[in-house]
């Protein structure tokens, strides 16, 4: 029993959706139903209740080259998103029911019989991973497989992906290798390519890390995703500020208040 | 071409159908989409790049509350402070009606706000769930314990005192009247301004960048409405409620302008657009009408002045509910701005400059 961790390599990734497909089938996922997104072969869009696993497509349209640059094709990269399974888990410390815990594996997993469907966990989300199933009532992400894990098993996803895009093991080994592909990456001329794994924010690291090229934000990963318990402090200052001004203008009023005595 | 038979087309295929007509409509109309789907040619197109985010998609999800939540807001904020008024009223020896009255309001809203708070729950008969355990780093379960206290106590003394007013005073009543003031009293003073904390301390940004303002925000908008609630049930001579009436609305008028001078892209929500005007509307309701009227109320006659505390009191309770809702919406408008997450310029658009940006 370890600490494990994914560490999602884009550069790698094809977009085939295996894991999609995969997460869903093991872990019994609803359908999302059909739509077109309209301006992307991603029709998806982001992880919610139904979509623990979600492969972003980030589309580059051809640019024409002019004045003897050489034109540049359409670019097209993949990365699947998963919950981060924070080390400071936002919405395991909003949860007011104790479901949301966090495993012997370093993941975050809601324990669905306890949970309650009240959606605080989905507002202290930093990465807006969580969400309310409409139909259940209950909240859903990504549980880590912890059932698999459980069993010495790796996650379904990471099982799934044909070119070992998404690699499941232990977190120390993992954020070796992530600086080893990086490295070789650079050497091969990709100067683009980086880490995300906000180990410096509030979050403090995640259990997913992710290689891309270029501005993590083109993925919709924030730079600076915060742990809502840091604003803890200065809400409880202020409500215990509150409470004081209450009781001390109540107090005088009354006693100012001559006429309404009995 | 044979058409698709009408017969087997389903309710979604029919919603698809009207879609891609409004589609089209709009392209004719403005060559530019607005709506997500088929694109026209020459029109933009969203992008996935560092200035434009992932197509624009937000990153954050909306809370997933109803109504009930905001309303839950309302009545709690109302409750615990009649709560403190009640209790208060008591121990100083003012107007035992006042004092009994204050006691019904606390005690109806410990009745309601479970009823509320249970009723958005995704999973109701799951209310327990959040009894489990007590949780000091999740604003939600100390809500809640607060909720439990504040709910038994104000039930308490509200039931005791009414027996004591019906059979006569005895010693066991007595006891349950003062343990039950004592308790709404102590739960009460969180309870009527950890809904604050509570939407404070999450993601959304117009909510954590307001985490010190929106305890103190929705404690004087509780106690404002307390105050309108007892001066409608007759208290309109009391001047200890005139008093903290008149606190209350100068407390919102100051969150209010500072609401206003204040310029941060987080607090766009709260200036601008639909869930704007909403927080204007709750914030002049509950802060400078009533301030006037309760100060124009301080002169001339005996009727005028209590026609005039009757307005402030339906002014503030309005504007104490407006605001509510008011905060929660604007949490959603916020939590729609994927510019904010993601620490992007206002500026950037989704549908931007047709091709790749210049800078890669």
């Amino acid at each position: 029993m370890s600490v494990t961790a994914f560490l999602t390599d884009s550069t790698l990734c094809i977009g085939c959706k295996a894991c999609e497909v995969a997460c869903k089938e093991w872990n019994g996922v609803d359908q999302d139903g059909f739509d077109w997104s309209g301006f992307s072969y991603d029709n998806t869009g982001a992880v919610g209740a139904s979509t623990w696993r979600h492969v972003k497509f980030v589309e580059q349209p051809p640019v024409p080259g002019f004045g003897g640059n050489a034109a540049e094709p359409t670019s097209w990269t993949f990365s699947s998103d998963v919950c981060k399974h924070c080390e400071e888990a936002g919405c395991l410390e909003a949860c007011p029911t104790g479901s949301i815990v966090r495993t012997e594996f370093g993941g975050v997993f809601i324990q669905p019989d306890v949970c309650n469907g009240c959606g605080y966990c989905v507002t202290a989300c930093p990465f807006g991973v969580v969400e309310r199933n409409q139909k259940d009532g209950r909240a859903f992400k990504c549980t880590f497989c912890y059932d698999r894990q459980k069993v010495g098993l790796q996650p379904a996803c990471a099982k799934a992906c044909p070119t070992e895009s998404i690699k499941f093991g232990e977190i120390d080994h993992l954020r070796e290798e992530a600086q080893k592909r990086v490295d070789e990456l650079h050497r091969r001329g990709m100067q683009d390519a980086v880490i995300y794994d906000p180990t410096e924010s509030s979050v403090g690291g995640t259990h997913a890390m992710f290689i891309v090229r270029g501005d993590p934000r083109t993925y919709n990963l924030p730079p600076a995703p915060e742990v809502p318990t840091v604003y803890l402090k200065k809400s409880w200052r202020s409500s215990a500020v509150a409470a004081g001004l209450l009781l001390g203008g109540t107090l005088l009023a009354f006693l100012a208040d001559g006429d309404g005595r009995r | 071409m044979s058409e698709y038979p009408l017969s087997k087309m389903n309710e979604q295929d029919f919603a698809r159908e009207r879609r891609l007509e409004e589609i089209r409509r709009q392209a004719e109309k403005r060559g530019q989409l607005q709506v997500v789907g088929p694109r026209p040619a020459g029109a933009p197109f969203p992008q996935a790049s560092p200035e434009h985010g992932y197509y624009g998609i937000p990153l954050l999800k909306e809370p997933p509350w109803t109504w009930e939540i905001p309303l839950y807001f309302f009545v709690g904020g109302a409750a615990g402070a009649a709560a403190v008024i009640g209790a208060i009223a008591d121990y100083t020896g003012a107007d035992r009606e006042l004092v009994q009255h204050a006691r019904w309001v606390a005690a109806a809203g410990s009745v309601i706000s479970p009823a509320l708070l249970i009723a958005d729950l995704g999973r109701p008969e799951r209310f327990l769930a959040m009894l489990r355990v007590f949780k000091p780093q999740s604003p939600m379960s100390v809500g809640v314990w607060t909720l439990v206290g504040f709910s038994t106590g104000a039930a308490a003394a509200a039931f005791a005192g009414f027996l004591r007013q019906r059979y006569g005073p005895s010693l066991p009543l007595r006891v349950l009247e003062n343990a039950g003031s004592a308790a709404s009293l102590a739960f009460g003073l969180p309870f009527s301004n950890y809904t604050g904390v509570l939407i404070g301390a999450t993601t959304i940004p117009v909510w954590n960048r307001n985490a010190g303002d929106l305890p103190l925000h929705f404690a004087a908008s509780g106690l404002g409405a307390a105050v309108g609630i007892l001066e409608l049930m007759g208290h309109r001579k009391s001047r200890a409620l005139q008093a903290l009436g008149l606190g209350a609305a100068i407390f919102e008028s100051w969150e209010g302008l500072r609401i206003e001078a204040r310029s941060h892209e987080e607090l766009d929500p709260l200036k601008h657009g639909a869930s704007g005007w909403i927080t204007r509307a709750g914030g002049v309701l509950s802060g400078p009408l009533p301030t006037v009227l309760r100060l124009a109320s301080l002169f001339g006659s005996k009727k005028r002045s209590n026609s005039l505390r009757r307005m402030a009191a339906w002014s503030a309770i309005a504007g104490s509910v407006i605001t509510r809702f008011a905060w929660v919406h604007a949490g959603h408008v916020s939590a729609r701005n994927w510019k904010l997450p993601l620490q992007l310029e206002k500026g950037a658009d989704p549908l931007g400059e047709l091709g790749r940006p210049s800078d890669q």
